[in-house]
């Protein structure tokens, strides 16, 4: 362990921002957004920096620490605010701010006729600030705060057009479903106090070797819960759709790349505990098999392009929570896949901006077509990173989902094939719904209005774009290879290396496998889709139907948890108002009565006066005899 | 051939000097022309009072028992009430200066052609300064009396001008005169029952110094009906003077029928030293029989604060309130004499301090309140007053807080002490009705701010008079001393526990 003094700027820097903007006020709209871009850029800076700094050292001293302050000092309760850089936060910290640096620039450009747009840039560093915290914090409580930050941050953010009630709902349906998984953090770092008598990563590791299995499966369940809130999984994953209603260049940076793998960096960090519980692993792997086929599913039948790469996004994070349950080998690739994931989807996400911007902030793909010919630079970067998503070689995606589909084959028996199987038909489904969003937007006939006149963005958006396809191109092939990222992370996830003696099937064949179906799904796309009406058809299948309802796990959240938690609230309310405040008034009535009634004894006559006294000396002379004797 | 008692001066003075003030006052009174009269009967009653409590500085240290051979003790208990009394006697004579509220000739028929030319005369009330000085010598004498003949005296002595000063009132003067005949005929009646239980005592001891009841007991010589009878009556005199059910009745009519600056006065001075004299009968003279009265004084406590706390929801008048919150109030003292342990009796002599600092200041802003016919007793007609007077309606409220026993007043050390006192002997069920009484008592007390600061309008008619200056210094210590013992109630605390004892 090495001490650094870096690097609590990485957070204070843009924290600072965050608070300088948003308490200067209007005086800072002239350069407010300039401001929050340099700001976001030198924290980019100061992480390559850290990083260059980490590769010169070697081995033990590669993490390093920095104590902020003693923040809480109870008994033998002890937690400081501190922060560690190790192979696996650096990844995330080079991730948050580089992109994030991106789309600082982009929204210069995107934001630029709002007049908000200095708010808009404070909540952007405040994400920032915050979810460095999330992956620089030492302990499960530190880690914590920077979860809830970032909630915060994707709230304001979400709901950052709050003038249309129907973003407002969306902002509370985020942080509502998030706080069902906050729960499930805290219950987690409650049970692990209880357990280990500590909260700090390094602590709960130690701990983790000889605690009982129950201990550790609840821990990781709940783990998993918060998770499942953060990452927009199943049976959590309902505000994700939503969401979108927030300017693009957030859906790309915190509803794509960064927040919502909080989850996946929250499993690969705890990996001590779900290596040491099967039974956890299974949920991981079961819930993220089943939210890839339900992400992907639902990307299908979205017309409106940022909710369908969301959907995308929630098929393709499930398939980072698979890679997580695979125990040590997988925790590398889900890493891996994040990265590439967050060019790719990032890239993609900037690109469905572009088009809006040009076709006046037009959302539905019924209504574009053909937009590849007057946007080319959009189409082009769109394009690498559909390539990158569908897993084509030499692309990204290629190198990080093929590891994923392999390991999952790899598990072994039922499990594996299931796994296996689930993440061969996720990749097909991709397939088709990502040639569907290419067909439906780019090419084919155009169908947008009359009044429409798309044109290609500026350099300052088209630019992020560009310098995310690169990385949509490379980043696979740089990652993979001579397995650099599997090496790097080895001190983190406790890969072992030891070599898998079987495998289920080479990776040629895997590959070759996930490549047909992928042919298949983009075949079947671009068969049904020859032809598209603007209006979308009623005449569809009972999976469309259920597809474009989110495969109603809305009307199952209304129906199972909101109506009934309404109707308890409601006949708590009842039950407050009718039993415990009628019983709290009933006191009242009664002293109130004996008040009344007591003061008609004050009658003012004395006569009646001497008889109460009278009255009252008997009483006492038998009390104090009955006593005595 | 009877020789002439040795008495120890310097352990009387305080009672002589305000004796002897008192004289003076009644030789101003005939002597010194009207005009002049009211300045110099106030001059001369607060340097009688003042040079009293020097006097009782000086030999606050020297307990005896013999002070005046077997008739007095005085000892810590006696010595600290007796300066509480001269700081409620400075304080209330500081009200009472202010002449508007005594009638210019009390013998007057209310409504006569006499009251009208005595009116128009501008005469001005004056006998009440020896009154009272006359009262606080009863006072005094109560709480250090150790036979049963000097405590009927020292009785008599406080209570005879009390009753007369009652009937002062200039304004509603029928109301004032029947409350001061009422306050006359049940104190009459009570303390015969006072004197019958002494008899009774001496028949069964006879003795009639306490130590001699408790030398009686111990030998369990006489017939135990003469001491249960005995201590059954004598309990009764006690009882009523301090307020307790079912002897209270007399307290809300001459409450709210007195003179608000007498009211004041009687509540914190009668209070304190019909206390005194109650805890040195039940701690000395009584103690050895405790057995028998115990359960029965832990009953009239619990009755008594529930009964005041219940009562004064239903008052529309704020002095028969305060009135009824002073018989809760006596419930809760009569917990500490229940007690029967140092830490009781030193949380009550805080108790006994901080509540009568607390009603002196009450009911000197009850006096600022006026239309103009007078003082508005009305509740409802206070509603609002927060808007209009703040600061006076602030201090009031700073009172009420107090009489509620919330934190950082010094109502609520004073309750703290009495209910940990009474915790420490094992008297939990007294604790429990002690609170529970307390939290129906602070619904009144919280209406009665609300309705001062946050309801309804302003009634235009009542406003407040700009307090003379001897007032605004009274209201002024009252107020300081409530917020000062509230924070820092170690202060007073630890006289008291220095003080806390009885010489027999």
């Amino acid at each position: 362990m090495t001490t650094s003094t870096n690097l609590v700027y990485l957070i204070a820097l843009p924290l600072f921002s965050a608070a300088l903007l948003l308490l200067l006020g209007r005086i800072a709209d002239k350069w407010g957004h300039i401001f929050a871009t340099l700001i976001s850029g030198s924290v980019f800076v100061i992480g390559v920096a850290e990083f260059f700094a980490m590769q010169d050292r070697d081995g033990e001293a590669r993490a390093a620490t920095q104590k902020v302050f003693e923040w809480i000092s109870v008994g033998t309760f002890q937690v400081d605010a501190s922060l560690l850089l190790d192979q696996l936060s650096i990844c995330f910290v080079l991730l948050i701010s580089g992109v994030g640096t991106l789309i600082h620039i982009y929204s210069i450009a995107y934001m630029s006729h709002d007049h908000d747009r200095r708010r808009f840039f404070a909540y952007l560093n405040l994400f920032i600030a915050a979810m460095l915290l999330l992956v620089l914090g030492d302990s499960y409580l530190n880690l914590y705060v920077g979860w809830e930050g970032v909630g915060l941050a994707s709230y304001l953010l979400i709901g950052f057009w709050n003038q249309k009630p129907e973003y407002a709902t969306a902002a509370k349906k985020a942080f509502v479903a998030n706080r069902v998984g906050d729960l499930g953090l805290s219950l987690a770092i409650m049970i692990a106090f209880t357990q280990f008598g500590t909260v700090t990563f390094a602590g709960v590791k130690e701990g983790a070797s000889g605690a009982s299995a129950g201990a550790l499966t609840a821990i990781g369940a709940m783990l998993l819960l918060a998770a499942a809130g953060k990452s927009a999984q199943f049976p959590l994953q309902s505000w994700l759709g939503d969401a979108m209603a927030g300017p693009t260049p957030v859906s790309a940076l915190i509803h794509a790349a960064t927040m919502v793998t909080a989850g996946v960096y929250l499993i690969t960090r705890s990996n001590f505990i779900f290596d040491a519980s099967p039974t956890a692993q299974l949920m991981v792997v079961t819930v993220g098999a089943i939210t890839l086929l339900f992400g992907a599913l639902i990307g299908t039948a979205k017309d409106d392009i940022k909710k369908a790469l969301a959907a995308s996004t929630m098929s393709q994070i499930g398939y980072m929570i698979l890679a997580t349950g695979l125990g040590p080998v997988g925790y590398a690739f889900a890493i891996m896949h994040l990265l590439t994931h967050g060019f790719f989807k990032a890239g993609m996400f900037l690109g469905a901006g572009s088009v809006m911007h040009g076709m006046s902030d037009e959302v539905n793909m019924r209504r574009y077509g053909a937009i590849g010919k007057v946007m080319p630079i959009t189409a082009a970067t769109f394009g690498l990173g559909y390539l990158a998503i569908l897993g084509v070689p030499p692309f990204a995606g290629f190198y990080s989902k093929d590891k994923i589909i392999e390991t999952a084959f790899n598990a072994g028996g039922i499990e594996g094939i299931l796994l296996g199987g689930a993440t061969l038909l996720g990749a097909a489904i991709t397939a088709f719904y990502m040639t569907r969003v290419i067909v439906l937007t780019f090419t084919g006939t155009k169908r947008w209005d009359e009044n429409a006149h798309p044109h290609e963005s500026p350099l300052l958006m088209w630019a992020p774009m560009a310098i995310l396809a690169i990385g949509s191109v490379t980043s696979g092939f740089l990652l993979n290879s001579g397995s650099a990222l599997v090496n790097w992370l080895q001190p983190v996830v406790n890969e072992r290396h030891e070599h898998h003696a079987e495998e289920f099937l080479p990776p040629l064949v895997v590959s070759t496998m996930a490549l047909v179906v992928v042919a298949i799904g983009i075949a079947f796309a671009i068969l049904k889709y020859r032809t598209v009406s603007v209006i979308a058809p009623t005449d569809v299948s009972i999976f469309t139907k259920a597809a474009r309802k989110d495969l109603y796990q809305d009307s199952f959240n209304e129906a199972v948890l909101m109506r009934p938690g309404q109707k308890l609230t409601a006949g708590l309310v009842t039950t407050d108002y009718k039993v415990i405040d009628g019983l709290v008034r009933s006191v009242g009535w009664i002293i109130q009565t004996t008040s009344s009634a007591l003061r008609s004894i004050q009658n003012g006559y004395v006569r009646s006066y001497a008889l109460i006294m009278v009255l009252g000396v008997l009483t006492l002379v038998t009390a104090i005899w009955m006593v005595t004797l | 051939m009877l020789t002439a008692p040795k008495l120890d001066y310097a352990l009387l003075a305080p009672i002589l000097i305000i004796l002897g003030t008192a004289l003076l006052g009644v030789i101003v009174e005939a002597f010194v022309k009207q005009a002049l009269r009211a300045r110099l009967q106030l001059v001369i009653a607060l340097a009688g009072i003042s040079i009293a409590l020097g006097q009782l500085y000086l030999v606050r240290n020297q307990g005896s028992s013999i002070a005046a051979v077997t008739s007095v003790s005085i000892d810590g208990s006696g010595i600290f009430i007796q300066g509480a009394i001269l700081i409620f006697a400075f304080l209330g004579i500081l009200i009472i200066a202010d002449q508007d509220h005594f009638a210019p000739q009390a013998s007057t028929l209310p409504g006569s052609i006499e009251e009208a030319s005595a009116l128009e005369s501008g005469k001005q009330q004056t006998e009440v300064f020896p009154l009272t000085l006359f009262a606080v010598s009863g006072a005094m004498l109560f709480p250090i009396a150790t036979d049963f003949i000097t405590l009927f005296v020292a009785l008599e002595v406080l209570s005879l001008p009390l009753y007369l000063m009652v009937g002062l009132s200039r304004r509603r003067r029928l109301l004032s005169q029947e409350a001061a005949l009422k306050y006359f005929l049940l104190g009459a009646y009570s303390s015969a029952f006072f004197l019958f239980g002494a008899a009774l005592l001496y028949g069964y001891s006879g003795s009639l110094s306490l130590n001699g009841l408790t030398d009686a007991i111990r030998g369990s010589g006489g017939n135990d009906v003469f001491l249960l009878l005995g201590a059954a009556f004598l309990s009764v005199g006690l009882l009523f003077k301090i307020g307790a059910v079912p002897f209270h009745s007399w307290t809300p009519d001459v409450y709210q029928g007195a003179p608000t600056p007498i009211t004041g006065f009687m509540a914190a001075a009668t209070k304190a030293a019909a206390f005194g004299a109650t805890l040195r009968i039940f701690y000395i003279g009584l103690d050895a029989a405790q057995v028998s009265w115990k359960p029965a004084i832990a009953g009239i406590a619990v009755i008594t604060m529930i009964f005041g706390s219940i009562a004064a929801i239903s008052q529309r008048d704020i002095k028969r309130m305060l009135a009824l919150s002073s018989i809760a109030h006596t419930g809760f003292v009569l917990i500490a004499v229940v007690s029967l342990n140092k830490s009781a009796l030193s949380a009550t002599l805080f108790y006994l301090v901080a509540y009568g600092l607390a009603t002196i200041g009450a009911f000197g802003i009850v006096t600022l309140v006026r239309d103009s016919a007078g003082e508005v007793t009305d509740i409802n007609r206070w509603v609002g007053l927060g808007k209009k007077s703040p600061l006076v309606a602030a201090v009031f409220s700073l009172f009420l807080l107090s009489f509620a026993g919330i934190p950082l007043t010094s109502g609520f050390v004073g309750k703290f002490a009495i209910f940990s006192a009474a915790y420490e002997s094992g008297n939990i069920y007294l604790v429990v009705a002690g609170v529970l009484s307390s939290a129906i008592a602070v619904f009144f007390y919280l209406r009665l701010i609300l309705m001062l600061f946050f309801a309804g309008e302003t009634n235009g008619s009542v406003s407040v008079v700009i307090p003379s200056v001897l007032t605004r210094i009274a209201i002024s210590i009252s107020a300081i001393a409530t917020v000062v013992l509230g924070l820092a109630p170690s202060l007073l605390l630890d006289v008291a526990q220095n003080f806390a004892y009885f010489l027999r």
